[in-house]
């Protein structure tokens, strides 16, 4: 039993569609919405990962590393955009967030 | 080998049950914490990989900053957590139909690409050549070739930070704050008076 590049790659696949899912069925909760990102930049990075073990070539981490700094920006910047969001409303229901009228 | 297969696995089963429960936990500090347990499996999976230098920037990074950051934020917010979980049955149909699609088209589309794609021939995984260690190789790589992006990375992560600070810093009126420079611009001379006062007489004021 050889566990090949298809198998990581399926795994990443499944858990990209789990953060995909995330935000479908949790609309009104930025929160998990937020999580649910991270989830799919974790399945892209399990991509780059494999394809770079599986192709000899360093590259592919050097990408997922640059993934992963893009991914913590995004998460700081994104929970401090909640918290002004939170301290504005007093509630983070996003599915009624009109006030710029965009 | 066997044992590889196992870990394997293991490691991704653990990783996927906790994606699902992060998405479908009713308290978002669960999720947080179903989270975290993904990204450890997610690194175990790295280190089968050999990719051990990112399995461990994972853990650092991710278990350490942004899964911590999460948390705070979770507990920090006084929410009410149960209507905010309205619609959940309501979009599940149509969200777990796309996400099946979605995945038998990305599983396809995987197993033809390891079997038919660049890494037809491959001798299994190898994350660093021979003779080396994964960091050195990382090393030897991103500061030559990709210097320029490892330094617009940090531009990326300093103005995250600059526009997280800017987002949450609140200036409240009506608080009394130090302010060093009126304390250190002060002399004797604006804040010490001498006078001489006669016996009995007392002073003004």
């Amino acid at each position: 039993m050889i566990i090949g590049l298809a198998h990581y790659l399926t795994v990443a696949a499944i858990l990209f569609t789990i953060g995909v899912l995330g935000i479908f069925v949790n609309r009104k909760n930025v929160i998990v919405i937020l999580m649910s990102i991270e989830l799919i930049l974790l399945a892209v990075n399990i991509n780059l990962v494999a394809f770079s073990a599986y192709l000899h070539d360093v590259t592919g981490q050097i990408y997922a590393l640059f993934v992963l700094t893009v991914a913590a920006a995004e998460a700081a910047v994104g929970l401090a955009i909640l918290v002004t969001f939170f301290r504005n409303r007093g509630d983070i229901a996003v599915d009624d967030a009109s006030m710029m009228k965009g | 080998m066997v044992l590889q297969a196992i870990t394997f696995y293991l490691l991704a089963a653990t990783t996927l049950a906790a994606g699902v429960a992060v998405i479908t936990a009713r308290n978002p500090v669960h999720s947080v914490l179903f989270l975290i347990t993904a990204f450890f499996s997610a690194a175990g999976l790295f280190v089968l990989l050999g990719a051990e230098f990112l399995a461990m920037i994972l853990v650092v990074v991710y278990v350490g900053a942004v899964a911590v950051l999460f948390l705070f934020v979770v507990m920090m917010l006084d929410v009410d957590f149960t209507a905010l979980r309205q619609g959940f049955a309501r979009y599940l149909p149509i969200g777990a139909a796309i996400a099946g699609v979605l995945t038998v088209e990305m599983v396809i589309v995987a197993t033809s690409v390891a079997s038919h794609g660049a890494t037809k021939g491959s001798m299994g995984p190898a994350a660093y050549p021979a003779g080396s260690t994964n960091a050195g190789a990382i090393g030897a790589v991103l500061y030559t070739d990709y210097i320029y992006y490892f330094q617009a990375a940090g531009l990326v992560l300093l103005v995250a930070m600059i526009g997280a600070i800017v987002l949450t810093l609140k200036h409240r009126v009506g608080i009394r704050r130090q302010d060093i420079s009126a304390q250190v611009a002060r002399t004797p001379a604006a804040g010490l008076r001498i006078v001489s006062i006669k016996s009995g007489e007392g002073i003004e004021e």
